[in-house]
């Protein structure tokens, strides 16, 4: 195993900025917790400023909160219906509080630069939520019906047997897989990026191969930040779309 | 030492298991690809579903990885 500061899990480590413990309980200010203040700040600045000054013809800064508030509101209108609406505001902020994670974790900060999407306790906190709240909206919407979704009508019953089994399973993985999707592809691109940055200066004159792919496996890690964000939010509107309308 | 050799081994031997999601991805995009050559008004419908199946079948790979990271570092 390497050294601590080559270590490529090094960069994953939570640290405590301003320590408090409140009976026995650490509830310290984190370098997490910066980031995701950070991240719903960013997200504030964003639509603060696009909104400030509106007009008919869209500023540069307008255009790109317009762009963002029409493409999520596009995908829920699409997914769900015009009675997903509602559930608008919510996904729209999971989108910006993912997005602004991701791409602010890629940031070149040195030591203090941090991705807390990828820590699987902060996406599996986001899913677990997602997951409770669509199973209430679908009892609340449908009452005891709602179990229809594990057993669609006109199933013959021998394939009923089969089937339900592995619809029951299905719905209670939608968190894990959820979360861990998530996880996994910031846990590995940040990973990818430390090894080949660690061969950079050990391979001297040569260093210019894995520089080259230093800079690809960025741009596909900028690429992969949005696309994650992008996925979270489609697939929470999906399952959303189980709860609304049955199927 | 025997044991962190075999730790080692375990974790390549998981990590086989992202060529099958290597696979999907392909399969995916490439079908997206044909699908969208052949019926180009239908493209943006498309987008969504490509993406929906690549998030899925990447999944599956994201899982073997995670074993393999797992057994590494615990």
């Amino acid at each position: 195993m390497a050294t601590e500061a080559n270590n490529p899990m090094e960069q994953f480590e939570i640290k405590s900025i301003v320590d408090i413990n409140v009976s026995g309980y650490d509830i310290s200010f984190t370098n997490s917790a910066a980031f995701m203040f950070a991240a719903v700040a960013c997200t504030f600045l964003l639509f603060w400023t696009a909104t400030r000054r509106r007009t008919m013809v869209p500023s540069r800064i307008q255009s790109v909160g317009e762009l963002m508030f029409e493409f999520v509101a596009g995908m829920v209108k699409e997914n769900v219906g015009k009675e997903g609406m509602k559930y608008f505001p919510f996904i729209l902020t999971l989108f910006c509080f993912i997005l602004f994670g991701n791409v602010l974790g890629l940031l070149p900060l040195g030591h203090s630069s941090f991705t807390f999407t990828s820590h699987i306790i902060v996406n599996a906190t986001l899913a677990i939520f997602i997951f409770v709240a669509v199973t209430i909206i679908g009892f609340a919407r449908h009452g005891l019906h709602y179990l229809r979704l594990f057993c669609p009508e006109g199933t013959p019953l021998p394939v009923a047997i089969v089937l339900v089994p592995i619809e029951i399973m299905s719905y209670f993985i939608r968190p894990v897989s959820l979360s861990l999707r998530l996880f996994a592809n910031m846990l590995a691109g940040h990973v990818l990026l430390k090894v080949l940055a660690g061969f950079i200066i050990s391979l001297g004159f040569f260093g210019i191969v894995p520089f080259i792919a230093v800079s690809a496996v960025t741009l596909l890690e900028i690429m992969v930040a949005l696309i994650q964000a992008y996925v979270f939010a489609l697939l929470s509107t999906i399952y959303l779309n189980d709860a609304v309308h049955l199927h | 030492m025997e044991l962190e050799a075999a730790k080692m081994i375990g974790a390549g031997l998981a990590a086989i298991g992202v060529i099958g999601g290597g696979v999907g991805v392909g399969i995916v995009f490439g079908n997206y690809m044909t699908a969208a050559s052949r019926n180009p008004s239908l493209k943006d419908e498309l987008r969504t579903y490509a993406f929906l199946g690549f998030a899925l079948s990447e999944a599956t790979a994201l899982f073997a990885l995670v074993i393999a990271l797992i057994i590494l570092f615990t």
